[in-house]
This record gives structure tokens, sequence and C-alpha cells, in this order.
């Protein structure tokens, strides 16, 4: 049925569209406006940002979080439906991978946007303690960088041969560079076995490392007294949060990347479908973990928990409070109970309110807390008794967002998103099974 | 004259001494006995027992509180002053939130912020119960969740009780303020307009040190109250505590068990259980070094305090 030839030229790279290009000078604007903006932050303070000492964390924090999220999709595509053999991941994985890349990526920049003196960035490896959440966090993130970069980068080697060749008369320097970057890949037993064995040590890594990785982030918050965050069910509740945030941000990605690139054929219903089981999988876990957050405390709330728990329910946080659980949460599950749910386009509409309300989800995680300390907000501006981001937060926080999607951008654009040799493979022997 | 003044001061300090009554015209001083033999002056001077008698020894086994002045060495700053553990207590029943503590502090903090180190709470636990007004700033905790979450060491706690920011080291990430359950911290958002403070410290040559927090305050790090052991150093009380017009701040040494207002010296164990001291927020389990008495037996009345209340500023700002 497909070919060899036409399986290369729908899979290798392709050059920008108009829209491409469109795309890329719009979110290359936005970063820009963002780093100066960023710049103003340094020079003048954190004053730029609407965070005082009451909310003193804001979102840059909430949108740390949201990253260090969606990144877990890398170890539940990648490594769980790896482990477990469900061949309809294939053409989902790269993708999935380049998703964890960028968000990880930017978590560990965003965090740094975050702290007021990034010149002193040095004093946590020099002074580190290894007592605090953070330098957990000084661990875990940069493991993870490199983790899911070998993750992305170990199974590309097969495909950087191929498009070495494929771009061989074309374009002579690219072709080069691929070549360069398959580490003399010539499919060779000796190579092939050392590939597959290191890409199974990783795979099998990156499962108790993005869990970790998730785990504290939630213990950023849950080793303080705070009432919202001083729970112990945090840890889970962050990890089935990012399960939700990580598969929806990969429904969006792939939604895209399958009409930029007319991936059509490859990524097909089939895979919509079993996402968006995935995805209703994901958010009933984390209804699950948001009852025992929300609803429980509830019950037998202290003074302070019932303070927290009414501005959520029903006071200056219920708007988003509702909208978040409501439309982010509850009626993605019923629309993806339905067969018609699970089909590309309401799926890509489902996931994008899904990955919007978890990043709101973060925020609302961390503000209302902040401004309900245990001792009543006195002497100081009536300013800060609220908080809502200002100019700057927004230029830099969406600066940041377009910089994932530019990382993920250029990845798509030099990239082949669906493994071109392991497709050709699948394929292949789907033919001679036929034959026999 | 006035260094005169405090150099006769220290005269009276023996090694370890903190001259709690320094403030008084008798110059009372706590004090230990030294055993090794020295060879006497026969000059006496008077001194607090650690038993809370005035008793007279000779000069000779009194050291100079210059022996005090620990060298700013930072591994010094960090460990303390030895064999101390620095205590408040704070009487509710006098609070009449008259406000100079927090003018005191600020004033010889130079606070330039918003936020002050030292609030004076308007408190009411529940609608039927009795509001008073309630001093905070940093309980100085002995598990201090603040020095727990900090990633750099940049806040640390000493043997003395004492707990400390180094504003060359914070990296600004504020999880501290997040961990601290008082909100005892504040942070300088912006570049600290403390012009004259830094003509100041050019002049008298102080070198910066965590020791004296807020002289200067740093962009981007934290700050709070540090019970002020640069006073404790000249053997004076913290700005708070002689500032106080009521004598609601009590300040001393939990090992030598006594505690003063500048005015009167009483034993911390003894004022504790008369008049049923507590602490902040016991139940989380931090330890403050700060006890409160309960406002009971009130000689004003809550609502004269409400005069001076702000809710929405602690530090004055020149208009
Ligand atoms: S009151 Fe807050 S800042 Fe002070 S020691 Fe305790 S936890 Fe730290
Ligand atoms: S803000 Fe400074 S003192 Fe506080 S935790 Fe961070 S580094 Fe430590």
């Amino acid at each position: 049925m497909k070919n060899y030839d036409t399986l290369l030229k729908d899979l290798t790279p392709k050059k920008f569209t108009k829209f491409g290009v469109i795309w890329t000078s719009f979110l290359l604007v936005i970063i820009i406006i963002g780093i100066i903006a960023y710049i103003d932050q340094i020079i003048k303070g954190q004053v730029v940002t609407n965070m005082r000492d009451y909310a003193l964390w804001g979102i840059y924090i909430s949108n740390f979080v949201f990253f260090v999220a969606t990144s877990f999709v890398g170890s539940i595509i990648v490594a769980v439906l790896r482990l477990t053999k469900n061949e309809w991941r294939t053409p989902l994985v790269r993708i999935a991978e380049i998703i964890t890349l960028a968000s990880i990526v930017m978590a560990g920049i965003t965090i740094m946007i975050d702290m007021a003196r990034p010149d002193r960035l040095l004093n946590l490896f020099i002074h580190a303690r290894i007592q605090s959440p953070i330098t957990w966090d000084v661990i875990i993130i940069p493991t993870t960088i490199v983790i899911s970069f070998l993750l992305l980068y170990f199974p590309l080697l097969p495909d950087f041969a191929i498009l070495k060749d494929f771009f061989k008369k074309k374009k002579p320097k690219l072709s080069k560079l691929y070549g360069k970057l398959s580490l003399n890949w010539k499919g060779t037993k000796k190579q092939k076995a050392i590939q597959t064995k290191s890409i199974r040590i990783i795979a099998l890594m990156i499962i108790p490392i993005g869990l970790m990785l998730q785990t504290i982030d939630a213990w950023l918050f849950s080793t303080t007294y705070r009432i919202g965050w001083d729970s112990t069910n945090m840890g889970a509740y962050f990890i089935s949060g990012a399960f939700v945030a990580g598969v929806a941000a990969l429904i969006v990605v792939v939604y895209v990347v399958r009409r930029t690139n007319k991936l059509e054929k490859y990524i097909t219903n089939f895979q919509f479908d079993k996402l968006g089981k995935l995805l209703a999988l994901a958010c009933l876990v984390y209804l699950y973990f948001n009852m025992n957050e929300y609803l429980i405390p509830a019950y037998t709330p202290s003074i302070g928990e019932e303070i927290h728990l009414n501005t959520l329910f029903v006071g200056s946080y219920s708007y988003l409070f509702w909208m978040v659980t409501i439309g982010g949460l509850i009626l993605p599950i019923l629309f993806l109970l339905f067969k018609k749910g699970r089909k590309p386009l309401p799926m890509f509409v489902i996931g994008l309110v899904v990955v919007i309300g978890s990043w709101w989800k973060r925020y609302i995680i961390i503000t209302p807390t902040l401004l309900h300390p245990f001792l009543p907000i006195q002497g100081v501006p009536e300013s800060w008794h609220h908080y809502f981001p200002s100019l700057h937060e927004w230029l830099i926080t969406i600066a940041t967002l377009a910089m994932a999607l530019l990382i993920i951008t250029l990845l798509v654009r030099y990239l082949p998103v669906i493994p071109i040799q392991r497709t050709a493979e699948e394929n292949d022997l789907l033919e001679t099974n036929i034959k026999h | 004259m006035k260094e005169q003044d405090n150099n006769s001061r220290r005269n009276f300090l023996k090694k370890g001494g903190l001259a709690l009554g320094a403030l008084s015209a008798t110059a009372i001083a706590l004090a230990s006995f030294q055993k090794e033999a020295v060879e006497e002056t026969g000059e006496k001077v008077k001194l607090l027992s650690p038993e809370g008698d005035i008793v007279e020894i000779d000069k000779a086994y009194v050291k100079s509180a210059h022996d005090l002045n620990l060298p700013l060495d930072s591994k010094k700053i960090r460990e303390g002053i030895p064999n101390r553990k620095f205590v408040m207590v704070i009487d509710l029943a006098r609070c009449k939130n008259a406000l100079k503590c927090v003018s005191a502090c600020n004033k010889n903090h130079y606070i330039a912020g918003k936020n002050a180190w030292l609030k004076v709470y308007k408190m009411q636990e529940s609608k039927d119960t009795a509001p008073y007004w309630m001093p905070s700033a940093c309980q100085h905790c002995d598990q201090p969740a603040c020095v727990t979450v900090c990633p750099v060491d940049a806040t640390f706690k000493r043997r003395d009780g004492i707990v400390l920011i180094d504003n060359e080291r914070c990296i600004g990430c504020r999880f501290c303020m997040a961990a601290c359950p008082y909100s005892a911290r504040v942070f300088n958002w912006e570049e600290p307009d403390q012009g004259e403070i830094m003509m100041n410290i050019d002049m008298n040559h102080v070198v910066p040190s965590p020791e004296h927090a807020g002289l200067p305050s740093v962009k981007g790090t934290v700050d709070k109250c540090d019970f002020c052991p640069h006073q404790i150093d000249k053997g004076e009380l913290p700005h708070c505590v002689s500032a106080c017009p009521n004598g609601v701040f009590y300040f001393g040494d939990k090992y030598e068990d006594t505690v003063t207002n500048g005015d009167e010296t009483v034993r911390l164990s003894k004022i504790l259980e008369d008049k049923a001291g507590y602490r902040l927020m016991e139940g989380l389990n931090t330890q403050p070094s700060v006890y409160y008495l309960p406002p009971k037996n009130r000689s004003d009345d809550f609502k004269d305090g409400l005069d001076k209340y702000n809710e929405f500023q602690s530090v004055e700002k020149p208009t």
C-alpha cells in the first residue's frame, strides 16, 4: 500500500508553509517583547510585578508548575505505553517527547524568572542545602532535561541517517548536519543492540524521574504550614494533575501537527479515540484527588480551611474555581465518554480547554492560599491584600509559553515527527504477515 | 561623648554578660563568676547574679563587653554568642498600640519598604471575645520553617537562638516567606531607598552584617526582625524594648532565666508562670523564642489604641 518512497515523502521534515512562517515570526515577536519586559524587571526589581509580601508568589510559579505538569506527558506516553507495548502510540511518541523536552526546559527557565537575584544562581550549587525542596528541584530538573533529551535523541538516530541520504542532493548542508547528528548510524546489528538497550534504560528511568519531578513540585508547597498546601494529598494530586495536563497538551499538539504536516494517514481517528480514553481516565483520577483536596476538608474545616474553601467555592476565586473544575475537568469527562467526543476536532477543542483549565488550575492552587496567612494582613497598602498579575508578569509569562511553542515548532520543523524507520519496520512486518 | 558612655557601661560586663540593666542608672548587669585566679584590684562593681541578687565583686573578675564584639567573620556571625539563648516576652495587658516600638524599629533598621518588620496587630479571635493589641515580629523559632526551606543557607539559626539572613547570599526565591507561619518576613521588591543610611555607613565605617539587618537592605532579598544583635553587642536592649513607654517588651536570656524591659528585671520562668505566658501557634511546633502574656487586667481601654491604628500602613513615609 504505502511504499517506502511515499513514506519518506510524507514523513520527512517539510519547509514552513506561509502559515508556518507567520506563526514562527508571531512567536518571535512575543518572545522579544517578553525578554524586554524581563530585562526591565531585572533593572527595576520585582516591584514591576504585582507580587508583594503576602502574595509572594504569583504566575511565575504557577506557570512553572504548569510546565512541569505538561512535561509529564513524556513519562506517560513514551514509557508507560512502551512498557505495555501499546502499538497505537508509535506515531505519537515523538511528539510527546518533543513536548516533554520543551516543557521541562521552559520550567527551568521560568523558575529562574521568579528568582529575584538570578545573578546569584550559582549559590544554589555553591551553598546547596539538601534539606530544601528547592535543592531537590535543582537536582531533578536538569536530570529530567538530560533524560528527556536522550529519550528524544536516541530513537532519532536511524531517522537522522535516513534524512542524511534523503537530503543529500537537495540540501547538502542540511544533509551534513543530519549526518553528524546520526552519529554515524549504519544500522548494524551491534549499533541496533546498543540503541535498543539504551532506549529501554532511559524509558525505564523516565518513569520514576517523572514521578519524582511532579512530587517534588508538590512538596514545594506541602512542606509549608500554609492552609491549602499543607496536605499529604499533594504529591498524588500533582501527579494526577500532570497526567491530565500532559495528555491534553499532547492532543492539542498532535492535532495541529497532523493538519499542518498532512499526517492524516498516519495519525488516524483510532489514535484520537485512544487518546480520548486516556484523557478521560486521567480526568477521572484527577477528579478523585480533587475531591480529596477540596470536598473532604469541607466536612471538618478549621477556621483557616473554612475561609480558604469559602473563597474558592463562593468567594472571590469561585468563578475561576468552578470554571476550572467544571469546564476543565467534569465537562471533558462527559464529552469524552461518547465516541463522537473522541473524534479529532472535538478532541482538539476539549484538549485546548483542558490545557487552559490546567494553567488556571495552578493559579488557584498558588494564589488564594497566600492571601490567607495565619496572622491577619495588616499594616500594608490595600493593594497588597489582592493579587492579579501585572503587565510585566503577563508579557513575560506569555513569552515563556511562546518559547515553549517555538521549541516545539522548530523541532517539528526539523525532525521527523513520526519515526520513519519504526513506521517502515512496522509496515514491513504487516506486509510479511499478509504474505504468510 | 556617646562612645565614652558606652565604654563605661561595657566595663560592668563580664564575658558573656549582657547589660540588660545597662539603661538604668545603677547599671545592673548580668554576670556569671569566673573560676580561674585573677589578681584583685580592690575596686568593686555591682552586678546581678544569675540568682537575681545584686552582688559586689572585684573589678578584676569582670571582663569588658568588648570581648563580645566578635570579629565580623561570617562564621562567628553564624555561630552567635556562646552560651546564650535570647528570648522576648510581650505583655499584651500593657499594650495600648502606642506604636513607639514600630517607629523605633523602623528608624533604627532604616526600613525602606511599606511593610514593617514589627507590627502591632489588631486582634480579635472571634466575635464574642475581647479585642486586643498584639505586637508581633519574627518569633526566632527554635524550629524555624524559614531556615528549613532555604536552599542556600542564607537564612540561618544561631546557637544563641537568633535567626538571621545573609543578604549577600539570598537568591530571592521567597520560599522562606511562604514557609513562615507568622508572616514575619518582608521582601525588598525594589532598590531600597536608604540614601542617607549609606552615607552613615560610610562615615561610621559600619561593615554591613546580618547582625544589623537593614544596614543596608539589599534589593531582591528578604529582611525581617533581627532581634538586634548590634544592640546586644553594645550591651543595650533591642530598639522596640527600650522605645516602649508602657514596658510591654521584655528581653533577656533564657539560660539565665532573666528578662528585663529596662525598668524591671524579672525571672522568665516566674513571669510566665504568674501570668500564664504562651507562645503563638504553639500547635505548629515552631518553638518560638517570643512569649506572650495574655491581655488580662488591662489598665486601658482597647479603644484608646484605635486612634493610632492604620490598617494600611506600618511604615510612616515622609510626605
Ligand atoms: S517567625 Fe518566621 S521568620 Fe521568624 S524564625 Fe519563625 S519561621 Fe522564621
Ligand atoms: S528568599 Fe533568600 S533567605 Fe528566603 S529561602 Fe530564598 S534564599 Fe533563603
